[in-house]
């Protein structure tokens, strides 16, 4: 027995070892980060204990510029990205011919480089001296004024912005919503049927009940991936998101961390401890809505 | 309502890639169905009965062929503008919805001047409720119900909007043995009260015996035998028919005629007028023996189970295709079980004959009595 | 007789409004897949596109007459985009080779061995799950930085080669193999790690193929740890290469060279899912998280 202990913890000793340094170890190190107030990371000592870091980054005008980015981003995408992905993937069911061919082109950004395709969106909608880019071109033909998307008005970048997250997002739920449909039993669409009910009736009555937990599932961890935002908005706007007005709360934690304003993990942690209770406390809300309306 | 199916036939694109044949899942079936009957559609699984089924019901669109509903030419008509009540196999109650819920839905899919109140909504559900004895269990949900509940109310929602036909598709193959015993004399009950047209499908040969007013032994895509149940169990009309009805199942011998007398191997065992010599298949009931000192039908005596009521004598014989002969006899007969033959003579109604090549019944003198009663 | 004239309409209407539905469907599903494609198509079309042409259409053209692979000379020869695709590669295996064996053999510990303690283990391992990157990303970077591992490969591998989620993803698929072959092998004196090797591994192989390619995307996309941990080109991969190459790499306005390099980094990942639909589409419904 004792042998047998002996050799199962030598199978996991890799795995336990990897997870302590890099994940648990640094789980409780934020916190204590966080708290350290006036820490200087080339010397590695601090001043005091204290929740200054907290108040420092609650009051950084680029830390609020990125929760409300983040929160405006996450308000938008979310119900949009869900809702088209449905949409599309009731679509895709209903449909026999050709439906192979739209599920793999609608699986596509799923397996691209955010990055790279991101420069590709953004030359799109770039307006420059030389071109007013393909999207204002578009505007064109409907009579409108070119915008510049990219270092144009917060409005026009916030569009940009959420246009190619949900671009992003969509395959996966897609894919998740068209295997969800597929799973629900034919015979009750066939009973519906029979009782002559009409489709409109069929996708709120059965559909939506049917994979309503399919569609919580997909609320929670949109909600989670929104609040990550991040590469998305670099491939968009270069890498100095605050100086374009676009930075996330991700970002601020790494442009604290690293990056333009140098150093300082205190504020990075405090930031970081933030968001995740952000993210928490919103999970934790989806749950219970979640809980009074998904049935068995 | 009566049911009329004309030539009706349904075949599927292959999806084997090797064989490109369509593959007939129904062949040419043509049968009427009076009306207010309860009728068994039987047969093996894959035989095709529940393609049938939905090709009534229009879930599926035939091939060729028609169906009539009374007079109307039903076939291109979209199942909900039949006015079929249909219960699936696994019941298909929507999980969300209270049973109440699940009652009421397919009279809110009522449009124009059939649309109803709210109030009559709930009082027919009520009242069909109760005609399947489930007005207490309204407010429940599917997953807090039995499985012989979640079958009434599969009932009650296909009864709730009145159609003129009910279907339903192996309706008592998801509960257990006892509960399937009690439910289908309630199956029986609703169809009386209601009066309407009901079609069930089923492999089962024992449930459709036991209530059907009617039966209809499909096989591979064709009607193979419709009748009373104790008709075409006296009386079947091949050999695959022979040996899908009736438990135990029939004893099947190769046999020969021979100057107007059925030999099974060497034993003559039957005088049969009027066949020319001929090999044939013998089918015999296992209630077609009886014990005999001096039976022409010697066979190999193995054991003799005695079950109350009456006993079986299992033996064998050389020329049994069944691999062991059960015949049931009368438990008052006693058995010499010291030997190692028993002898019987026949029943002559209870022996049929097939043709070999075509396995179609081929009819003799000692079959008159059954052919009578028909 | 009405009743029949009757039917006939009603069977008429229902199918023409089949039919406008399915034009409908049709139509808004090829909307979306234009959308889907239309950056693609952008990107090869740019990246053919001259230099000089392209900087000559105020009015972008959807199409060419005069393709050029002169851009993908450029990308490879101006900005070291093949050190990048190299590095990203060598990042990749690594990452993933030494992930499915730690996993592997968690996963089997957890799935297979009895010891003290394994479901206090187990839950805790899950409780891990919940954790989000960005929480420890920060001390990660600092101990990596302490070690003095930035700018190195070891540095880049290292936080990224457990996965508790591909551990319970296979420690499941590993609990479905009867425990009866198990006892079967130890009978005939098998020792764990061969029967590890030898009956669990090719039972579970799909499961294992999906998890590795669902690591392969993840690694060649991933962004956020390689920016932090290197700043010498000479240790960057795609995502960061292509960010350099943005913002300093062929001059601004180069862009047909830049669409080039797009191309190049975009092209292996979608032969790999070409060829790996159904099992990667598979994959990521049962266990992919992105968004």
């Amino acid at each position: 027995m004792d042998n047998n202990n002996k050799k199962a913890w030598l199978y996991l000793l890799p795995a336990v070892l990897f997870l302590a340094v890099f994940m648990v170890y640094p789980l409780i190190d934020v916190l204590v980060y966080s708290f350290e107030e006036g820490y200087n990371s080339a010397s590695q000592t601090y001043l005091g204990i204290g929740a200054y870091n907290y108040s420092y980054v609650l009051h950084d005008p680029y830390f609020l510029q990125a929760m409300k980015n983040t929160f405006i981003l996450v308000m938008i995408t979310v119900p949009v990205s869900t809702m088209l992905a449905l949409l599309i993937s009731l679509g895709l069911s209903s449909i026999k011919p050709l439906r192979d061919l739209y599920q793999t082109i609608y699986f596509l950004p799923y397996v691209t480089n955010t990055l790279a395709v991101g420069l590709v969106f953004m030359i799109l909608f770039k307006k420059t001296p030389y071109t007013d880019g393909l999207i204002n071109l578009m505007l064109a033909w409907f009579g409108s004024a070119p915008v510049d998307f990219i270092d144009g008005p917060y409005p026009a970048k916030l569009f940009v912005l959420c246009f190619y997250t949900v671009w992003v997002v969509l395959p996966f739920k897609i894919l998740i919503l068209t295997s969800a449909l597929a799973s629900v039993n034919r015979d009750y669409y066939n009973a519906a049927r029979v009782d002559g009910t009409s489709k409109f009736r069929i996708f709120c009555r059965i559909t939506v009940p049917m994979i309503s937990p399919m569609i919580f599932y997909l609320v929670i961890t949109g909600f989670i991936g929104a609040f990550k935002a991040y590469s998305d908005a670099v491939a968009l706007f270069g890498t100095d998101l605050n100086a374009a007005g676009m930075n996330t709360i991700v970002g601020y934690i790494y442009d604290m961390l690293y990056g333009d304003s140098g150093g300082y993990p205190s504020y990075a942690s405090a930031a970081a401890v933030i968001l995740f209770a952000i993210v928490l406390t919103i999970t934790c809300i989806n749950l219970l809505v979640s809980k009074k309306h998904v049935h068995y | 309502m009566k049911i009329v199916l004309q030539n009706l036939t349904k075949t599927f694109p292959s999806r084997n890639k090797k064989n490109r044949a369509d593959v007939i899942a129904v062949n040419d079936c043509t049968f009427e169905i009076p009306d207010g009957r309860l009728i068994g559609l039987l047969g093996p699984s894959g035989c095709g009965k529940s393609t049938t089924l939905n090709l009534i019901c229009g879930l599926l669109k035939p091939t060729s062929g028609k169906i009539y509903f009374g007079d109307d030419d039903v076939t291109t008509l979209a199942p909900e503008h039949r006015g079929v009540g249909l219960v699936f196999q696994n019941y298909a109650l929507y999980p969300h919805m209270t049973v109440k819920q699940n009652i009421i839905f397919p009279l809110e899919n009522l449009k124009g001047e059939k649309k109803l109140t709210k109030q009559q909504m709930e009082e027919h559900a009520l009242e069909t409720a109760k005609l399947v004895q489930i007005e207490e269990l309204m407010e429940r949900r599917p997953s807090e119900l039995s499985g012989g509940q979640q079958q009434r109310v599969a009932i009650a929602r296909a009864l709730v909007k009145m159609p003129r036909v009910l279907l339903l598709d192996e309706p008592l193959s998801n509960l257990d043995a006892r509960l399937r015993l009690q439910t289908r004399e309630e199956l029986r009950r609703i169809q009386k009260e209601t009066g309407i047209t009901t079609i069930f499908v089923t492999h089962d040969q024992d449930e459709a015996m036991s209530i059907s007013d009617m039966i209809v032994v499909m096989n591979e895509g064709v009607v193979q035998q419709i009748g009373k149940p104790q008709d075409v169990y006296d009386n079947p009309v091949n050999l695959f028919v022979a040996r899908f009805l009736g438990t135990p199942p029939i004893n099947v011998f190769e046999g020969k005629i021979y100057g107007n007398t059925l030999y099974i191997g060497e034993n003559a065992v039957l005088t049969t007028q009027g066949l020319s010599d001929m090999d044939v298949y013998v089918g015999i009931r296992p209630e077609g023996f009886i014990p005999e000192e001096n039976g022409p039908f010697v066979c190999r005596l193995n054991r003799v189970e005695v079950t109350g009521r009456d006993s079986s004598v299992i033996s064998t014989h050389t020329c049994s295709l069944n691999g062991t002969i059960r015949s049931i006899i009368n438990s008052d007969c006693v058995i010499n079980t010291e030997t190692d033959t028993v002898r019987f003579s026949l029943k002559p109604h209870k022996v049929c004959l097939f043709h070999k090549e075509t396995k179609e019944r081929i009819y003799f003198s000692g079959n008159e009595s059954t052919q009578r009663r028909q | 007789m009405e009743n029949h004239i009757n039917y006939n309409n009603l069977q008429k209407n229902t199918k023409r409004r089949g039919t406008v539905y399915h034009i409908i469907v049709y139509t808004l599903l090829s909307v979306w897949a234009l959308i889907v494609l239309f950056p693609f198509y952008w990107m090869i079309l740019t990246s053919v596109k001259s230099y000089g042409s392209y900087n000559a259409e105020y009015i972008p053209a959807f199409f060419t007459l005069s393709p050029t692979l002169q851009n993908y000379f450029d990308a490879f020869t101006t900005v070291p985009l093949l050190r990048y695709l190299v590095n990203t590669l060598i990042f990749t295996l690594l990452t993933t080779g030494i992930m499915m064996v730690v996993i592997t053999l968690a996963a089997f510990a957890f799935a297979r061995l009895s010891f003290r303690g394994k479901d206090l283990v187990f839950t805790l391992f899950l409780s891990l799950m919940m954790i989000p990157n960005e929480l420890v990303v920060i001390t990660n970077f600092v101990t990596i930085t302490d070690w003095g591992m930035r700018n190195s490969f070891l540095g880049l591998i290292l936080p990224s080669i457990t996965s508790v989620f591909y551990i319970y993803l296979l420690k499941e698929n590993f609990a479905q193999i009867p425990d009866e072959l198990y006892y079967a092998a130890k009978v005939d004196g098998t020792s764990d790690l061969r029967y590890l090797r030898r009956v669990m591994i090719p039972i579970c192989k799909p499961t294992i193929v999906t998890v590795a390619i669902l690591k392969v995307i993840e690694c060649w996309n991933s962004y956020v740890w390689p920016r932090l941990i290197t700043d010498n080109p000479n240790y960057y991969l795609v995502s960061n290469g292509i960010q350099e190459i943005r913002e300093n790499g062929f001059g601004r306005e180069n862009i047909p060279a830049m669409m080039a390099a797009v191309v190049v980094i975009s092209v292996p990942l979608i032969v790999l899912f070409l060829i790996f639909r159904k099992k990667i589409m598979a994959g990521v419904s049962r266990g992919g998280t992105k968004g």
